[in-house]
């Protein structure tokens, strides 16, 4: 069951500070309205996954592991490797997190990463299959929230990718006795970047990569994935408060703009 | 301009007028225009406009008299369920007339879990749920009778204008009535079949609270009852 | 896997639908005597009830808020209600469509009227076919309305997508499956605004704009018909 939550106690002179300071165009940090904070990719990190990412969003701080396994594939797709993607909001991460299952927050943010890499079919599943219809590889991304100050999503969706660009696929043989792992390896078969952007709107002044203080003061968020051609392939808009249609086409359009940004900033020339 | 006329029917978020009015009870305002905020009726005095809802909780308001039951006990009072979505307290010094003595006295035996009481709503803000009291004529335990329910929405319409629709059922049926503005209504008389007939009668006007000639329809509906036996 | 063709020779899809037509709507209000406000609905082949309580006191008292009324959402699948049967147990869908269920709705809810309490929306899904969401929403707002809880405006939900490269409005659950891309919204006619958007599959910006602007044509379609059942439940005598 989903409840309305409980609203973070922000400091009105902290409140009142931000909407004055947006009036004119500016943020708390300095920013203008469309700008991102400094972002940090540390590669490789965990050596013991297939592949890894540490991702730095200002101090929001998000680290993916990529797991590679083997299992049975999806009944309806007995050719395709399969996918599975997993948050979590370790209590560390923010004073207000308790430990225990994964709550409505976490889950909506492995769903809608999930369907950024798998709308764009980012990863080419057709080539992670070791035997057709009987045994195929499982990629497991775990997203690990280290420290919570805003924009989780737009951090994780960003270390998942980067971690899947820098994983590498174990080799398995199928042989008389079922399968073996063998000593080599093969890049994760990615052919797009999608990158997500997150949206927030405070009054009806529109933001990108909020921080935690200025998704508190925000009545809702807009979330777009796009691929590496401007295309949309995930969408989730949150919180209770409204758009209206102009506000998301506008939304949109910024989004384009700002992922061709940043997968240049973080990917170089792609 | 008012986009209705009187006691037409109107939903959620209907556009019901548009200009220099006043919002009234269940419509909003945004910029110049007035819309609906409930199912019910629209109807306007001057220049506010408001509509009589169908449906709608109880909000207690100081003075209501209101028929509630016992649903726990505290320390020194009662909470009691008056069909709102906040439980009205009964301080135990309100009914025994002096300061409770948790030492000597025991609330159960005076007011237990269960028992219906009929109160007055002395004090209600945002911040603390309602006060009880129940010293005053007319107020106090409810030792017999049966309690019929209805939409809080309608007790206006089962009053009636100078409590015509009231006074109608207490002639026709001989029963004594008396009427919660949180939709309960105690009915207690010496005859079983008058008390039924008026239980339906009620009925009816929860039923068609919303319809004109109402009153005419009950009367009738009694007399020709009591006279088919 | 079959090579299922989605839309034939003639424009027409697997259940005769053209492509800018919504599945056959049936919407039912007051049908549970205990629940403050209840609502069925049919939408093509989803069956879906609401039930409505509140506002009431808030259970446990700690997770009342002090200037509103906290909103509880469970959006919830019956076992039989799926091609193959569906454990009991809430999955990771239905967490996260409770969510966009309840914050689709609390926008049109006047929740400040009603400190330290609780307005509860309990629906069951039992068959569904594909854009459950949506006509979850179209049948709580008018569960909402019927227990007289203050309303902005009610909320009308619909779904459009992709199949075959082409638009097409409220997919059913084979045409999600086998399609391209499925969004869908939920909006408030009256003021014009948006209360749950979700997308997935793939839209170039063209395409978007274009399926954004079908899903508010049908949620109009659809806002009439909630309007058509609520009067029809009140009609005089």
């Amino acid at each position: 069951m989903s409840v309305t939550p409980q609203s973070e106690p922000i400091s009105k002179i902290k409140e009142n500070q931000v909407l004055k300071l947006l009036a004119s165009g500016k943020r708390l940090d300095g920013r203008s309205l469309l700008d991102y904070r400094s972002i940090k990719v540390e590669v490789g990190v965990i050596d013991k996954a297939e592949g890894s990412a540490m991702v730095s969003l200002g101090n929001t701080k998000v680290l993916v592991g990529v797991k590679v396994e083997t299992g049975k594939p999806y009944p309806d797709l007995p050719n395709q490797g399969a996918l599975t993607v997993n948050a979590e909001f370790v209590p560390l991460a923010h004073r207000y997190f308790e430990p225990g299952p994964p709550d409505e927050n976490s889950i909506e943010l492995a769903r809608v990463v999930d369907r950024g890499i798998r709308g764009s079919e980012s990863i080419d599943l057709r080539k992670l299959v070791i035997g057709e219809g009987s045994t195929v590889y499982v990629v497991f991304i775990d997203i690990y929230i280290l420290n919570h100050d805003g924009n989780l999503i737009d951090a994780s969706a960003l270390a998942s990718v980067v971690a899947l660009l820098n994983s590498k696929v174990p080799v398995y043989r199928v042989d008389e006795n079922g399968i073996k792992k063998v000593d080599e390896y093969f890049p994760m078969p990615m052919v797009d970047c999608p990158i997500t952007i997150t949206a927030a709107k405070i009054n009806d002044k529109i933001i990108v990569d909020p921080t935690l203080d200025e998704e508190n003061i925000s009545t809702a968020k807009l979330t777009i994935t796009l691929t590496k051609n401007g295309n949309i392939c995930a969408m989730q808009k949150s919180g209770t408060g409204t758009f209206t249609i102009d506000e998301i086409t506008n939304i949109q359009k910024i989004a384009r703009e700002k992922s061709y940004e940043i997968r240049k900033k973080v990917f170089g020339e792609e | 301009m008012i986009m209705f006329e009187k006691r037409q029917l109107v939903l959620p978020g209907d556009l019901i007028a548009k200009g220099d009015y006043i919002a009234g009870e269940n419509v909003y305002k945004v910029k110049d225009k007035l819309y609906a905020q409930k199912i019910g009726l629209i109807d306007f005095d001057g220049k506010k406009v408001y509509i009589i809802p169908l449906k709608g909780r109880y909000i207690p308001k100081v003075g209501d008299i209101v028929i509630g039951q016992i649903t726990d006990i505290g320390v020194g009072s009662w909470i009691v369920d008056i069909n709102s979505p906040y439980s009205a307290t009964l301080l135990a010094s309100d009914v025994t007339g002096k300061p409770f003595s948790p030492k000597t006295e025991s609330l159960t035996k005076i007011l237990n879990i269960g028992d219906v009481i009929i109160g007055k709503i002395t004090a209600f803000d945002r911040t603390k749920n309602p006060s009880l009291t129940v010293k005053g004529p007319g107020l106090g335990k409810v030792s017999d009778g049966i309690i019929v329910d209805i939409t809080p929405t309608k007790i206006p319409r089962l009053i009636g204008k100078r409590s015509s629709m009231l006074n109608t059922l207490k002639e026709e049926t001989g029963c004594d009535i008396v009427v919660g503005q949180n939709g309960k209504i105690l009915i207690r008389g010496k005859n079983f079949k008058m008390v039924e007939l008026l239980v339906k009668a009620i009925r009816m006007v929860d039923e068609q609270a919303h319809t004109t000639g109402l009153t005419d329809r009950v009367k009738a509906f009694l007399s020709s009852s009591i006279k088919g036996g | 896997m079959t090579n299922k063709k989605l839309i034939d020779e003639n424009g027409l899809r697997i259940d005769g639908r053209r492509l800018d037509e919504i599945r056959p709507i049936k919407l039912e209000v007051g049908l549970l005597s205990n629940a403050d406000g209840s609502a069925y609905i049919e939408h093509g082949r989803n069956k879906i009830i609401v039930a409505v309580y509140g506002p009431r006191e808030t259970q446990p008292k700690h997770i009342g808020l002090v200037d509103r009324a906290v909103v509880r959402c469970r959006y919830h699948m019956a076992p039989f209600s799926t091609d193959e049967r569906k454990s009991p147990a809430p999955s990771r869908r239905e967490i996260e469509i409770s969510k966009v269920i309840r914050e689709a709705l609390e926008p049109a809810i006047f929740t400040e009227y009603f400190p330290r309490s609780m307005i509860d929306i309990f629906i069951e899904v039992l068959q569904s076919d594909g854009g459950s969401r949506c006509a979850a929403i179209t049948a709580a707002s008018l569960a909402l309305a019927d227990a007289g809880i203050p309303l902005r405006d009610l909320v009308a939900a619909c779904a459009v997508g992709k199949i075959e490269g082409k638009l097409a409005l409220d997919l059913s659950d084979i045409e999600d499956k086998l399609g391209e891309a499925d969004m869908p919204i939920a909006y408030m006619p009256s003021l014009g605004r948006i209360s749950l958007l979700q997308m997935d599959g793939v839209f170039s910006e063209e395409e978007f704009i274009k399926a954004l602007n079908m899903a508010k044509d049908a949620c109009l379609r659809i806002y009439e018909l909630q309007k058509q059942c609520l009067k029809s439940r009140y009609v005089s005598i």
